[in-house]
């Protein structure tokens, strides 16, 4: 189910406070964030993003495509590295 | 048999069943064309005269998509998921279900006929 249109989409203020201080002062390493549940808005094109997956920060570089997803959708919180040992294709990550 | 947009050919059905063998068409779809072109729907679909046809063609060539275009479309945003490599590209990459259904069981249609992996149950007793 979706989210209230009244509501508007969810950005985290903090983070996009932060993306209007990288913006204006230039900086080019990745913002790190643990808000996974923010959407992407159009500011965010082009930035750099270091978002936490629960265990590191996966890097991602924003582009136009992404708009509307939410931030969490890009870092994956699991890892499956295949069933079984020997016999069968090895594990891959 | 009359013919829509080329390839599909429905048959001897009542118009309203016969339109939605086209892909992109549902019972919605098909009862908005047939009052939208003032056929009768129960009208069977070899009955319909040339006139009726190059109505409907032009309506749904006009003003909807269907078939090969919108299949295209529909490829189109699964391949844009896939690019962007969220989540739910990731699932469709992966060919598993991409709307958080379970997987430990069931979850057949995406990933196809079982793979029996040898051993798997009986593992201790084969010692």
């Amino acid at each position: 189910m979706g989210r209230s249109t009244k509501k508007g989409p969810f950005v985290d203020e903090r983070l996009l406070e932060k993306v209007d201080r990288a913006e204006s002062s230039g900086a080019r390493e990745p913002i790190r964030t643990w808000s996974r549940a923010c959407t992407i808005v159009p500011e965010f094109i082009g930035k750099n993003f270091a978002i936490h997956n629960g265990k590191t920060f996966v890097k991602l570089y924003v582009t136009e495509d992404m708009v509307g997803h939410k931030l969490g959708e890009f870092a994956p919180t699991r890892t499956f590295r295949g069933h079984g040992g020997k016999g069968g294709k090895s594990s891959k990550k | 048999m009359p013919r829509i947009l080329g390839v599909d050919i429905p048959h001897n059905k009542k118009t309203l069943f016969s339109l939605q063998y086209l892909y992109g068409i549902g019972p919605y779809l098909a009862q908005e064309l047939c009052e939208r072109t003032a056929i009768d729907p129960d009208k069977r679909a070899h009955e319909l005269t040339e006139d009726d046809l190059a109505k409907l063609a032009k309506l749904l060539e006009d003003e909807y998509v269907v078939e090969g275009q919108l299949r295209r479309q529909v490829g189109q945003h699964i391949a844009r998921l896939r690019d962007i490599g969220c989540f739910r590209g990731l699932r469709h990459r992966k060919g598993l279900p991409v709307r958080g259904q379970r997987t430990r069981t069931n979850a057949r249609t995406r990933k196809g006929p079982r793979k029996t992996v040898a051993g798997k149950k009986g593992v201790k007793d084969m010692r």
